[in-house]
């Protein structure tokens, strides 16, 4: 149960980042989890909506983008998906590889409705 | 609509500062442990024979975590180290910013080990960074020989696998062997030792890594400094 303090971290984040546009409102927001995270998805939604109910964020999309166990092969530089933990490499069968991955826990993106656009679409400094 | 771009961890506050925690160890020779596992896996008492054999004068600190209570930190105080309880509360986890709290009022240039025992649990405290050089799954024989399959996260982070109550292996249909494959099937390059906290089996091998990774994480610095 720390989806409860993740779901806070991201809240924090967005009204961090909103700052910048104050006459904006954020209608998503896009994280990615990768399946090693050990964050459960459905408890994170739970949490997420639960806080943000009855705050400016009510309302507030979460996107959620699960990222699959990758691995790059020593011997080939092959990247293959990570199955059930077999790590030979498709390509040329070594056994030899490097996790590049799947254990990521970010945040992506967030999405904002304003009725001056001419200030958004710039990467964020952070 | 637009997208803005954040492109950063969602734990960033923690990660932040967690990497200043790591600095303050690095600057101040301290190499520090994060012990994880469920609850009942034997920390507590892997820290308290750790603590019973390791030289009376050793520069050794111990923070121990749990949800209530001060018992593990009344077991732990017996050795005359220094000793301190973290209670969450409820919190399943430590966090960067209650070690960094709890360390307030301990000199660390006075220590040259520092274990952290975290919350019993094996999925939340994989994801939040402490600062320790090195994090460690403690597995006991009465659990499954399949966990590290099951709980990935955490033995993939952990860097040892410490499989704890060896005494118990007559008695249970467990297959050591089987769990440190599957441990490495998560985690390749994983190590693993086998200890008893009962008898003391395993326990010179136990002392043994704990002083190697030290020295290389002391030689690691000096490399550092080295080339800056």
């Amino acid at each position: 149960m720390h989806e409860m303090g993740i779901a806070n971290s991201v809240l924090e984040a967005v009204r961090r980042e909103m700052r910048r546009y104050p006459e904006a409102r954020p209608a998503n927001v896009g994280l990615r989890i990768g399946e090693m995270a050990a964050v459960d998805q459905e408890s994170l939604r739970f949490c997420f909506e639960a806080l943000a109910a009855g705050t400016d964020l009510e309302g507030l999309q979460l996107e959620i983008e699960i990222c699959r166990r990758r691995h790059r092969c020593k011997d080939c530089g092959n990247e293959f998906n990570v199955a059930d933990y077999e790590f030979q490499c498709p390509a040329c069968g070594a056994l030899s590889s490097e996790c590049i991955s799947g254990d990521q826990l970010e945040l992506a993106y967030v999405e904002i409705e304003e009725h001056e656009s001419s200030t958004v679409g710039a990467k964020s400094s952070q | 609509m637009n997208r803005v771009l954040l492109e950063q961890k969602v734990l960033s506050e923690n990660d932040r500062l967690a990497a200043s925690l790591r600095e303050r160890f690095r600057e101040n020779d301290v190499f520090c442990v994060n012990l994880i596992s469920s609850p009942g896996s034997g920390k507590t008492s892997l820290l308290e024979r750790t603590l019973a054999v390791l030289p009376k004068d050793a520069n050794v600190a111990v923070l121990t975590g749990d949800i209530q209570t001060e018992n593990d930190a009344a077991r732990l105080k017996r050795f005359r180290f220094p000793v301190k309880q973290i209670t969450t509360g409820g919190t399943c986890h430590l966090d960067a910013r209650m070690i960094d709290r709890h360390l307030a009022d301990w000199k660390l240039e006075d220590l040259d080990i520092l274990f952290i025992e975290n919350v019993g649990n094996l999925v939340c405290p994989s994801s939040y960074d402490l600062g320790e050089a090195a994090k460690i799954v403690v597995l006991s024989v009465t659990e499954g020989e399949d966990k590290p399959l099951k709980y990935p996260s955490i033995f993939f982070k952990s860097e040892l696998l410490i499989l704890n109550k060896t005494d118990l292996l007559p008695y249970v249909p467990f297959d050591p062997d089987l769990c440190e494959e599957n441990a490495r099937k998560v985690h390749p390059n994983m190590e693993s030792l086998r200890v008893s906290c009962l008898s003391g089996a395993g326990f010179p091998e136990w002392l043994r890594w704990l002083e190697q990774r030290r020295a290389a994480f002391l030689k690691s610095k000096r490399e550092l400094v080295e080339q800056v």
